[in-house]
């Protein structure tokens, strides 16, 4: 016997059984097909709705720990300025270190901790967005906690997922965390000004984004030099106007 | 390590079944795991017998189908399973794709209980 019945969880939430019944045993079994994230599926979706109703362009900035996220977001800060306004959220497990080193007058910021976990998760940045002014606001950046392994499992209601990789880490990084480089739209390799004095072979880690992210767009850029900034402005720019 | 997260989640689910159904023990729950899913299996084995004991699921069976990653060639419209190290390098026209048809799963599909 086949039967739907309707699954309602504690938040009252239903989804479909799609098939249950009494097996000839005795048993019971219950086909659910329940996506283990719901909740946070759930909850990333309704930022993502909240966002684009705001008219907000959310990027999710994912990395390890030091490539860089924070000096990005003080130059795109100071670019955009009064232009476009910015928001951003900044998570890490302890300290506000890096929404002061972010904080601008034109600029809401807030400082998410996490206490000892790994990730953001929708529920934290949807805590987040509600503790900021985000009236004008059109971009909005959630920088994530730095970690290449964890984040890639949660969905925060971005529009667009930015993974970072500095020159300072190993050519073969995409190789290694393919979960997370597989999940970005566009991928940034920072720290360009360290290509030459750390022998990092640039070549070769393009390539290794290109065969395990062929689907990223690939930008490169050096915070302190400047160089590619203009790209990830013109990025930034085009995906605002585009209203993805 | 957000695998005890996942199956705290999981559990809380299995439980509500069990109480729907008016069961009284889970013999066996079955879960889809997608090779980029970001969980571990062995973590998700790891977190069930820390935090099953005590709860409807104590004492089942937790069985996990690991699905590969899949992709599609948007030029040969061919899907083929990634390669090792997760490239996805069509088979056909050796182009790499990033357009997956499987792998990121992580779905609590079967429940059985008596």
């Amino acid at each position: 016997m086949l039967v739907t019945t309707d699954y309602k969880d504690e938040a009252g939430d239903g989804f479909t059984v799609i098939a249950s019944g009494p097996a000839p045993s005795g048993r019971t079994t219950v086909e659910l097909r329940l996506p283990l994230l719901d909740l946070n599926d759930r909850q990333a979706a309704l930022n993502r709705a909240h966002f684009r109703a705001q008219g907000i362009t959310a990027f999710n900035l994912v990395s390890s720990p030091g490539s860089g996220k924070t000096a990005l977001l003080e130059r795109t800060l100071d670019e955009f300025a009064h232009a476009v306004k910015c928001a951003v959220l900044v998570g890490d497990l302890e300290t506000d270190c890096d929404a002061r080193r972010l904080r601008r007058p034109h600029a809401p910021v807030a400082q998410i901790t996490t206490g000892s976990s790994c990730h953001l998760d929708a529920a934290m940045v949807a805590g987040g967005a509600n503790a900021l002014d985000l009236e004008g606001v059109r971009l909005l950046f959630v920088e994530n906690v730095g970690n290449l392994v964890c984040p890639a499992a949660f969905d925060l209601g971005e529009a667009v997922r930015v993974v970072l990789l500095s020159a300072a880490e190993g050519e073969d990084k995409p190789l290694k965390y393919p979960p997370i480089f597989k999940s970005a739209q566009v991928v940034v390799v920072t720290k360009l000004d360290l290509v030459e004095p750390l022998g990092f072979d640039l070549a070769t880690a393009l390539d290794n984004i290109r065969r395990i992210a062929p689907q990223a767009k690939i930008l490169t850029v050096s915070s302190r030099s400047g160089a590619g900034l203009s790209d990830w402005y013109a990025f930034l720019r085009t995906t605002l106007e585009a209203g993805a | 390590m957000h695998e005890i997260g996942i199956m705290s989640s999981t559990l809380a689910a299995v439980a509500a079944e069990v109480r729907r159904q008016g069961a009284t023990r889970v013999e066996r729950i079955l879960l889809r795991v997608g090779a980029l899913s970001g969980a571990e299996p062995a973590a998700l084995q790891f977190a069930f017998a820390a935090v099953s004991p005590g709860t409807a699921a104590a004492g089942a069976v937790l069985e996990i189908e690991l699905l590969p990653a899949r992709a599609v060639c948007p030029d040969c419209a061919v899907e083929f399973e990634a390669g090792p190290g997760f490239i996805t390098a069509c088979p056909r026209c050796r182009r790499f794709c990033g357009e997956l048809r499987q792998g990121r799963e992580l779905e609590l599909t079967r429940i059985e209980m008596t």
